[in-house]
């Protein structure tokens, strides 16, 4: 097992490396550079502010240098907010972010997971179609939708909510965290469903049910495990998901995220801004992905096995 | 809502009336605690809390970029840096004429090229040292060293060698047209008259920084140093930065060094990043803001049919045109560029998609700039456009070789192009594309003229129609059509500087902007309008043409909440 | 041994008659005939809007503006004084176009992708997945412009931009699946009996692991058509006057004040769909399920 995540955390290296290295130059060819403004900027200007930023160097050299900084763990100053470095607005960004995707994923996985083994156990019934159609409702309503209907009826309306805001007022990370999960519940339930309906059919719960098990161990003990693996699979890159997918949420509840400066970083050309998000986002989905693959041999016997071995 | 607690006492120590003392019965206590967790209804909304104590919640648009006032540009940075800092004039919000600021008084010479500014006697930067005429001096040489990387350098260009020493074409800053006779008195001198020289000095380009505080934390021109931040940060206006939450807000505090604190009525401002216009217009109606930075187009009409209404509308000095590229056929003639403009029904899109928020325009000066009325050459006429474009050798369409409208992504932009695109079908019968580019895409094909058509702004930095007509000289950096015209290059560079009156400068700027309408290489379409939903117990911010709020002069009237219900 | 038999016996059954068996049994399920019936009608009504719609697609009124329903406007109009109804026929011409297309692209790249991936396993799958990896980590929206600007913009590339970023997580679920099968005691006597392992991916684990392919497939086709819309409002993807449902929605969720009508009949048609698409893949599902028939 140690070596299987020795392993991985070792390939992770290259994988994050050819991330940088693909991003580093596609900002740069991307037309428009970080000082396009609507008003002409005078060349002289130009000249001094890209000096500054070491962009008047060869682009070889500007990647060399830019990794001598990362090794450092040196992410470089931010283009559109002179004076902060991109390391500063990671850490000013990052604890609402991860607490509103930590929040959402607790909602996605409470919500669809339920809903979705509920409604596989008695497939073609009510208690299946009632919480799908639910579910089915929730992927039709994207996010920039949900949002502002929520606020709609429990901020402007029935005033129970605040309609902004993360951490100022008691009760405003509640339509947040509600809204970005949403959409991750509905995924989860219809998943776990079919993936239960999947295992259920499987032989070796007829042999648990032959041997006489209660219907409710035979879920528990022996359905569930392999029932969530699909779901478990989902899970690694829906939350790096979420936390790119938090710039909505973000921007319609005005919460002071991550997800805002990722989005806008690749909008005003903030070549370091973008570079460090990207950075940052990559180390996290690797991780996860690796989390989600680990979970998935934890849950599958003879994986877990053949890990073991290894 | 965590206000920093200096700030709230401050707020009740000067504040308007006690808390108003709660009695609960106790059983109800529960179900309060219980609600609480829930609600919010019951804790007290930013407008009440801010009235009672003197702080005005004001929805500021985005994040700024940063407080350095040689660094930033754009308009929610300059809302912020004119609340902390001060020029040598500062305008009056009714009038916009200039008003003393860090200067008390001013005269010009005889050949009006020469001003003197005599500072204010009781001048002060926020931790009490005195402004002084030497901060200027350092900060404009600051403010047009080559390496700043300053964008709005050339706000200084009419002082006497600016322009030489901010290209690198010059290096000694003492022949800069700026120098202090003595601590209390600043002396510019000008290349030549320029009339709107006093409006420039109310431009942040044009402020003093605190050279102590700036080179305490770095160079004079490193754009990376920590100066500006809350707790180092030193400035010479109305308020002082008390705290700086980045994408979250941005609260001042009144600043007692402040020459004129005693006409200053608000204990603190709390400006917050409202990027997204429907949450801004919610959080206005729940009383969370005092003031919104915008108002979403579909709400214009609900919000006018309020009586009382909290929506405030005025022009604003700005034009939303189209460019044509004059290189590429079919607008290479005159003839199509003309069709093209005559066929717009300005009325009914300001009408209809506009919802009537903006005035059409058929110039490039938004009118009433200080006294100077546009010329208006034509208007909606769907014949004579047909004529034009048949006489191109487009009868009714035919041969039309295509063409693409760009614009920048935008629900406003996509809305104006979608109706253009239709009117000029029905009127010219001619196809036209529609191409929507990302910002900084799009930023980059206007540069390169790589368009047909482009949708474009441009908001006066002064009110001047200069401002406006300078564009259009040949080769003129953000003249991005082609057009070039010696006679009118003549005129703008010229004539007109050298106009001995008000009058005479006008009239020539007249005779310019007919000739360039002539042309036509831009399409005007409307003028900009300011919208902002201001909440009835803010007084003091009076609408203008620049959008300014000078928030020396804003205060808040204690009142009850108002309730917006639109239907 | 007896479960060996039985594999044996269903790997002979689905080389013939799987799917005369599946088709048999989808008919028998009337939600997955209702769901297949809507899906072919709006399909029609997409391939023959030219012809059927009201209005014009692009003809404005700009003076009527925003109406809510009428008789001469079924389902009201836009603030252009576009008939609604016809918006969204011709918005969905293009969004099932994307949804099919795009998710057809994903389906099957990810689908191969990730059944190699999991059956090889070892290095191939330790590079294949890693590369799913840097192409998740990316950061989409740089990708997104450099495309449009590097192709120009057209349909067709809107389409691959979709599938290929749809692809990654289908090639995750798919590896997941066939890693978990391949140890079951078929695919070992498939192995045991020396079939290839093209025939043993193709004919025994691709079926399956369909169940999850199939809903993970129903839930990609919404998810594209909202990305169409995102893309679309950026500038990638179609523009106007041309229109999407995506694009409807989005628009409609801006006035949902105002004009409701703009986003309640684009949103009822995308539901309406994506319930059609639910009720027949679960149905095909529920068919294919090859061990579940013997219940």
């Amino acid at each position: 097992m140690w070596r299987f995540v020795g392993g991985r955390l070792l390939q992770a290296i290259p994988v994050i490396l050819a991330v940088i290295t693909v991003t580093f130059f596609l900002v740069r060819i991307a037309p428009g550079g970080p000082f396009d403004s609507e008003k002409a900027v005078i060349p002289e200007v130009k000249a001094a502010l890209e000096a500054q930023y070491r962009l008047d160097l060869p682009l070889g050299q500007q990647y060399l240098a830019y990794l001598s900084d990362l090794a450092r763990g040196e992410l470089g100053p931010s283009f559109k907010y002179p004076g902060r470095s991109v390391n500063e607005l990671i850490a000013a960004g990052l604890p609402a972010t991860a607490e509103l995707g930590a929040y959402a994923l607790l909602v996605a996985v409470l919500l669809g997971g339920l809903a979705g083994v509920f409604a596989s156990l008695k497939p073609n019934s009510a208690q299946d179609y009632i919480p799908m159609s639910v579910a089915m409702i929730g992927i039709c309503m994207p996010t920039f939708l949900l949002g502002p209907l929520l606020v709609l009826v429990f901020g402007i309306h029935l005033e129970w909510l605040p309609v902004s805001g993360w951490g100022d007022m008691p009760g405003d990370k509640i339509l947040p965290s509600l809204t970005l999960g949403a959409a991750y519940a509905a995924y989860i339930a219809r998943l776990s469903r079919a993936g239960m309906l999947e295992v259920m059919s499987q032989d070796y719960i007829r042999t648990a049910r032959a041997k006489g098990l209660p219907e409710w161990q035979v879920v528990t003990r022996h359905a569930l495990r392999g029932g969530l693996i699909p779901v478990v699979a989902f899970l690694g890159p829906a939350f790096a998901g979420l936390l790119a997918g938090s710039f909505v949420v973000e921007t319609i509840f005005q919460i002071p995220g991550l997800g805002r400066f990722y989005v806008q970083a690749a909008f005003n050309r903030d070549y370091t801004m973008i570079l460090g998000t990207t950075v940052f986002l990559s180390t996290l989905i690797v991780l996860f992905n690796l989390l989600s693959d680990i979970l998935a041999a934890w849950l599958n016997p003879r994986l877990r096995a053949q890990y073991g071995e290894a | 809502m965590n206000l920093p607690r200096e700030l709230l006492a401050l707020g009740r120590k000067t504040g308007y009336f006690s808390p108003m003392p709660r009695c609960f019965p106790r059983y109800l206590l529960l179900l309060a605690a219980f609600a609480g967790l829930l609600a919010c209804s019951a804790g007290e909304s930013n407008v009440a809390q801010g009235n009672r104590d003197g702080i005005l919640h004001f929805g500021n648009g985005s994040e700024p970029q940063g407080l350095d006032p040689h660094v930033v540009t754009g308009v929610p940075e300059s809302k912020l840096i004119d609340a902390m800092f001060e020029g040598l004039t500062r305008k009056n919000p009714w009038t916009l004429e200039p008003e003393p600021g860090a200067a008390a008084s001013w005269e010009f010479s005889e050949d009006r090229r020469v001003i003197t500014f005599h500072m204010q006697p009781e001048g002060r930067w926020s931790n009490g040292e005195p402004v002084t005429a030497h901060d200027f001096v350092w900060s404009w040489r600051r403010a047009l060293d080559p390496k700043m990387g300053n964008l709005y350098a050339y706000m200084l260009y009419p002082v006497l060698n600016a322009e030489a020493y901010a290209t690198g074409m010059l290096d000694d800053p003492e022949l800069l047209g700026v120098r202090a006779l003595d601590a209390m008195t600043l002396e510019v001198t000008l290349n030549e008259p320029t009339p709107y020289f006093l409006q420039l000095m109310d431009h942040y380009s044009s402020f003093a920084v605190p050279r102590a505080t700036v080179e305490e934390f770095g160079a004079a021109t490193d754009r990376f140093t920590r100066w500006t931040r809350a707790g180092n940060i030193v400035s010479n206006g109305p308020f002082r930065l008390l705290q700086w939450q980045l994408n979250r807000r941005i609260v001042v505090e009144k600043n007692p060094h402040y020459w004129d604190a005693d006409t200053v009525r608000l204990n603190g401002v709390v400006f917050y990043p409202t990027e997204n216009l429907v949450s801004e217009e919610r959080m206005f109606r729940v009383n969370q803001l005092h003031v919104s930075n915008d108002v979403p187009l579909a709400k214009l009409p609900d919000y006018r049919k309020l009586k009382d209404s909290p929506l405030v509308e005025a022009p604003y000095l700005g034009t939303y045109f189209y460019l044509l590229n004059t290189r590429r056929p079919p607008l290479d003639d005159v003839r199509v560029r003309r069709a093209l403009s005559l066929a717009l029904d300005r009325e009914s899109l300001t009408r209809n998609v506009l919802h009537g928020s903006n005035d059409p325009a058929y110039a490039i000066t938004p009118p009433g700039t200080l006294g100077y009325q546009p010329p208006q050459l034509f208007s909606f006429d769907p014949e004579q456009a047909r004529r034009l474009l048949a006489e191109a050798g487009y009868p009714d369409g035919a041969d039309w070789p295509g063409l693409e409208l760009t614009y920048n992504t935008s629900e406003s932009h996509r809305k104006i192009a979608v109706a253009v695109q239709q009117m000029w079908k029905d009127v010219l019968n001619i196809e036209v594309t529609l191409a929507n580019q990302e910002w900084k895409v799009y930023l980059d094909s206007v540069s390169e003229m790589n368009f047909d058509v482009a949708r474009r702004g441009w908001i006066g930095d002064y009110v001047d129609p200069n401002n406006f007509l300078d564009l259009y000289i040949s080769d003129g950096g953000n003249n991005n059509t082609g057009f070039a015209d010696p006679v009118y290059d003549e005129m703008i560079l010229r004539r007109a500087p050298q106009a001995a009156t008000k009058e005479e400068r006008f009239a020539i700027f007249h005779e310019a902007e007919t000739r360039l309408m002539e042309q036509m290489p831009i399409i005007p379409i409307y003028t900009y309008a300011s919208k902002h939903l201001v909440h009835p117990s803010v007084k003091g911010m009076p609408s203008n043409l620049m959008d300014f709020v000078n928030m020396k002069y804003v205060d808040l009237e204690p009142m009850p909440l108002a309730e917006f219900e639109l239907e | 041994m007896s479960t060996v038999a039985d594999s044996e016996a269903v790997l002979a059954e689905q080389g013939t008659s799987l799917w005369q068996d599946a088709w048999r049994r989808l008919r028998k399920n009337r939600l997955a005939l209702f769901g297949l019936c809507v899906l072919v009608f709006f399909v029609l009504i997409a391939i023959l809007t030219p012809w059927l719609a009201p209005y014009a697609h692009d003809a404005q009124d700009l003076d009527l503006g925003a109406a809510p329903p009428s008789a001469a406007h079924w389902l009201g109009t836009d603030i252009f004084g576009r008939d609604l109804l016809t918006q969204i026929m011709y918005g969905g011409r293009i969004s099932l176009a994307v949804g099919f297309v795009a998710t057809a692209v994903a389906l099957v790249i990810g689908v191969t992708w990730g059944a190699v991936a999991g059956y090889v396993g070892g290095r191939v799958d330790a590079v294949m997945m890693r590369l799913v990896d840097i192409l998740y980590a990316l950061p989409f929206m740089i990708f997104i412009v450099l495309l449009m600007v590097v192709f120009g913009r057209n349909l067709l590339l809107l389409f691959l931009a979709i599938g290929a970023v749809e692809w990654l997580t289908m090639a995750r679920i798919m590896r997941g699946q066939v890693q978990s099968l391949r140890q079951q005691e078929f695919v070992e006597a498939a192995i045991s009996l020396g079939l290839s392992p093209a025939t043993i991916v193709r004919r025994h684990l691709v079926p399956n692991a369909l169940g999850p392919i199939i809903v993970y497939t129903t839930l990609t086709i919404p998810s594209v058509m909202l990305l169409e819309a995102f893309l679309s409002f950026l500038g990638l993807g179609v523009q106007p006057p041309a229109t999407s449902w995506g694009l409807l929605i989005s628009y409609g969720a801006e006035t949902m004040e105002e004009y409701p009508w703009l986003l309640i009949f684009p949103g009822a048609a995308l539901t309406l769909t994506l319930f059609a698409l639910n009720f027949f893949g679960d149905g095909l599902r529920d068919a294919l399920d090859v061990r579940g028939s013997g219940d």
